[in-house]
């Protein structure tokens, strides 16, 4: 009988369904597609990455090898954007750099979702006193300035990128457990969540299938604003010394190599500085680009 | 199987909450038996504990204290839901389910309606074989009236009334034998509120199901129920065969309500009783008629004790010491 | 004649436009409202009563909405054509309105006496302490006691909130009271005291109101006209006791045979198969005829007008019409 309905139905009424046909997710990217900065941060972030992968193809000359016939020389032909004090390449020490900020970036923050992610997790869905006590640690995490702890934990272990990389994600894990344990705890008293149990899932099923899933959309933007924001921690740990180590390419050591030779030869400041900014720029309009195309109140 | 036996007896079932401001009654000692293939209609206002009730009778909710004894699969015999284990539980689960009020909120907007209505089949291992799977969701869609164009959808692509229809086909996967039906309606437009209702009498019919209606829209309950039950304050002050309870109403209460009933009609001679207040606070009640406070009848006898629910005449129960004694 | 009236909607047709098309909300819709006349305005969700309600009070939120075409005349002037402080000061003070939603609309850290005496003030020029006594009046007139006065939203209960909005509505004893399903979130036996509360009302402060709502029950009870609303379209419009007893469109009468009686039993519900059309893609011709039973080759061609088929009742279905097409004297507004 409500076959008939239906079928009944599909003959003479235009249809939702038929009209347009996306998942959640390409329906996210198509919304994405139509903000033209996130579009725009996007590529700034496609192209580095491409550096990045691409560092030996791309760059004219090796990162590290001194030249010292052509100590700071400023842009020309032959060196798009100068030479440093050692008569390296500028351009090709962003490019490589590229490679570190990029991988301190993603690393740092995959660190900090990973870790802050099951505790805020475990946190949000067991409440009671695991949820307290958790919850604490991460209050007293945040009361120590980020930067602060990052460096504490960096002279405790000692320079060099895998140490840097650390420090920064584990300075970024209360943010990211406090922003999952919010999501999960407003995911979880949704109807969906006890109609999954109505019909006997258990507890891993629901946290993986279904709370998971639809907490995502803010632990996503909160993470590309985090690269960001990872890039700059690392930059500045590297900029006082605690982070990448010579000769190796880094913006943020670069930007502290060019520091004392500011007034004479600007470029080797200007360079990795304005390297630094776009991205973070990229970083931060993907981010809020993908906060409106997450945001379910702009569904139709 | 015998007849004459109830499918589901409960017994003195209480759920209290523990809130700040002392113990919330959301159920209140309430006993009552539902049969084979009936359908049992809850009414009460918002906060009545109504919910409450249809997810303790499932064990969606643990309860206080109290029994809902389960009539076994072979009929002989019963199963305290109350008291079985997780393991038991979730057999128990293939033969009660809900159907819930929000057709927005209860479904998981992440996944595509072949994955809603494939969730409780995989959960539960039903089938091992992905062709019979397969089969079983198609049958599923068509009985429930969703075109099989549609499996690949997500929730926020359909209608109201498509929606509910794919939180009806979960629920019906693990052919159940008893559903909670939580105001499976009141989301909905009268015109597609028709064609759910419609689906559900006709499944009923088909698969003999016995349901729980719960509403608070007293023509729908009146459409689809037996028997119905009026709850007020976490207890059921009247239960009664659905026609006497429109007809002769014992419970001020119940007169009340049915007396404010909008009705699509003119010229419909009848006393609108317009209750004073409202619904007073279910945390920590005083042993009293919980509804005393806004009866127009209340004496000093209705301030002292809870009425018990008698029976004034074969099946129709009341809670109220003057019930029969009052002119509607 | 037309002096009589307080509202004329004329051909009024607004649009959302959205990225994924034109949401056709309201359409060429034609109402008339008298003096101290009260319209129900029936439809289903998505039927555009709540848009046009905003149409009239211009709140159409813009983007993406856009009243694209039409007139909304009140007391003889075209709304339309007002400037927003001019509509500032109509909004409130001659036209109110009542929101469907008491516990989003009141002010959470405001008490309900400053709450309407800020609205009082807005529109006239009194003391603040008048302000205050005329919101304690307010709050008697609509049975709160005075005491209460000072507490805050949180501490009412839902009915009580509604009374509250209910007072902040009529403080500048406006002209004319849209009401936005008033009594939806409300449980029965409130809903039944807002009601009998709002007709009281009606008789004392004289002013005309809209009534929104999809309860055909509620109408019955407090309206004197009504008017049925399918896609964007008013599909019917007549007296309540005309239209209750003689019901002329499709729609309005599958309408009325969905709601489950509570006098008599019946297995199966009569139901208008379908659904509402996607209003980004609506039907040619009447946007019913896709679901309707008498439908007709014409209707899905022709878009059908307003007819006065009885003194008073006005009808768009050409089937119901007949040959008898439309009487000049019975066009409401204009093609």
């Amino acid at each position: 009988m409500m076959n008939e309905i239906e079928n009944g139905n599909e003959k003479i009424v235009p249809d939702l369904a038929k009209r347009k046909h996306r998942g959640p997710f390409m329906e996210v990217l198509f919304r994405l597609a139509k903000s033209p900065l996130a579009m725009f941060g996007l590529a700034i972030i496609a192209l580095l990455v491409f550096c990045a992968i691409f560092a030996e193809v791309i760059a004219p000359y090796s990162p590290i090898k001194q030249d010292l016939m052509h100590m700071f020389e400023t842009p020309s032909a032959a060196h798009w954007l100068g030479t440093d004090e050692f008569g390296r390449d500028i351009l090709s020490r962003l490019i490589y750099g590229a490679r570190v900020s990029l991988q301190v970036g993603f690393i740092a923050v995959g660190i900090a979702l990973v870790v802050g992610g099951m505790l805020g997790a475990v946190s949000g869905y067991y409440s009671g006193w695991l949820d307290n006590s958790i919850m604490r640690v991460m209050d007293v995490l945040l009361s120590i300035p980020q930067t602060l702890l990052a460096i504490a934990i960096v002279a405790a272990l000692g320079p060099s990128l895998m140490n840097l990389m650390i420090a920064v994600g584990i300075s970024a894990v209360p943010t990211y457990a406090r922003i999952v344990r919010g999501s999960v705890l407003s995911i979880r008293s949704m109807e969906f969540i006890e109609a999954a149990r109505s019909v006997g899932s258990s507890d891993l099923r629901i946290i993986l299938k279904h709370i998971l899933p639809n907490s995502m959309a803010p632990i996503i933007v909160q993470s590309t604003l985090g690269v960001a924001s990872a890039i700059l921690n690392a930059a500045g740990l590297s900029f006082i010394g605690l982070g990448i180590q010579p000769p190796n390419p880094e913006w943020g050591a670069m930007l502290s190599g060019g520091r004392q030779y500011i007034r004479d030869y600007p470029h080797m400041t200007l360079y990795p500085g304005l390297a630094i900014m776009f991205t973070i720029l990229a970083l931060n309009f993907l981010g809020d680009g993908l906060r409106d195309a997450l945001d379910p109140k702009l569904k139709r | 199987m015998d007849s004459s036996k109830p499918y589901i007896r409960v017994e003195n079932l209480k759920k209290y909450f523990s809130t700040k401001r002392g113990m919330l009654h959301a159920v209140d000692d309430v006993s009552f038996e539902i049969k084979r293939g009936e359908t049992l209609g809850l009414v009460g206002e918002s906060g009545c504990g109504k919910s409450t009730l249809g997810r303790c009778l499932i064990r969606l909710l643990d309860s206080t204290s109290g029994n809902v004894l389960l009539q076994n699969k072979d009929g002989e015999g019963c199963t305290d839901v109350t008291k079985v284990s997780a393991r038991e539980m979730k057999e128990l689960r293939k033969r009660v389910q809900i159907v819930f009020q929000d057709p927005y909120s209860c479904l998981n907007p992440r996944l595509s309606v072949w994955e809603l209505i494939a969730e409780p089949l995989i959960v539960n291992s039903v089938y091992r074989d992905k062709a019979a799977m397969r089969r079983r969701i198609r049958e599923l869609m068509d009985t429930v009236g969703l075109a099989e164009r549609l499996e690949n959808s997500y929730p926020h692509e359909l209608d109201g009334g498509r929606r509910q229809r794919i939180g009806i086909a979960r629920s019906l996967a693990l052919n159940p034998e008893f559903i909670v039906l939580d105001e499976p309606v009141s989301a909905l437009d009268v015109c597609i509120q028709a064609q759910i209702l419609n689906l559900l009498n006709s499944l009923q019919k088909e698969f003999n199901y016995t349901y729980v209606f719960i509403s608070h829209n007293l023509s729908v309950v009146r459409h689809v129920s037996d028997r119905i039950a009026v709850m007020y304050l976490g207890q059921i002050v009247e239960l009664s065969e659905y026609k006497e309870l429109f007809t002769n109403p014992l419970h001020p209460y119940t007169q009340a309500l049915l007396s404010a009933i909008p009705l699509a009609k003119l010229d419909v001679q009848r006393e609108r009783i317009i209750l004073e207040g409202d619904v007073p606070s279910p945390i920590e009640p005083p042993d009293a008629c919980r509804f005393a406070g806004r009866c127009r009848y209340a004496q000093e006898v209705c301030r002292h004790g809870t009425p018990p629910l008698t029976e004034q005449s074969p099946g129709h129960f009341t809670a109220c010491h003057f019930a029969g004694k009052l002119e509607g | 004649m037309t002096n009589d009236l307080m509202l004329d909607i004329r051909d009024l047709t607004i649009h959302y436009e959205t990225d994924s098309g034109v949401v056709h909300a309201v359409e060429g819709l034609n109402l008339q409202l008298g003096r101290g006349e009260s319209l129900g305005f029936v439809g289903e969700t998505g039927a555009g009563k709540t848009t046009t309600a905003l149409g009239v009070m211009r709140l159409i939120p813009n983007p993406p909405g856009k009243i694209k075409s039409g007139e909304i005349l009140f007391e003889g002037e075209d709304l339309l054509r007002k400037s927003e402080a001019e509509m500032r000061k109509i909004r409130g003070a001659k036209i109110a309105m009542i929101f469907q939603d008491p516990m989003t609309s009141l002010n959470p850290v405001m008490t309900v006496d400053k709450q309407i005496a800020e609205m009082i003030k807005l529109h006239r020029s009194v003391s603040e302490h008048e302000a205050l006594k005329q919101a304690g009046d307010m709050l008697e007139l609509v049975g709160i006691r005075r005491e209460r006065m000072h507490d805050y939203p949180h501490q009412f209960s839902g009915g009580m909130k509604q009374r509250v909005v209910i007072a902040i509505a009529l403080a500048c004893d406006p002209a004319l009271l849209i009401a936005d399903e008033p009594t939806t979130a409300l449980d029965v036996t409130i809903q039944a005291q807002v009601l009998e509360l709002m007709k009281k009302l009606k008789e004392r402060f004289s002013a005309s109101m809209i009534l929104i709502t999809h309860d055909l029950g509620i109408v019955a009870d407090i309206c004197d006209k009504v008017a049925i609303m399918y896609a964007g379209r008013v599909v019917e419009y007549a007296d309540k006791r005309s239209l209750y007893t003689n019901p002329l469109h499709p729609y309005t009468i599958g309408l009325f045979k969905s709601v489950p009686d509570i006098d008599e039993d019946v297995d199966e519900l009569p139901v208008i198969p379908g659904l509402m059309p996607d209003p980004m893609d609506l039907p040619a011709g009447c946007a019913f005829h896709p679901r309707c039973s008498m439908a007709e080759e014409r209707c899905a061609k022709e878009r059908p007008q307003m007819c006065e088929l009885e003194p008073g009742h006005f009808v768009a279905c050409p089937v119901r019409v007949g040959g008898r097409g439309p009487s000049p004297s019975g066009m409401l507004g204009k093609a």
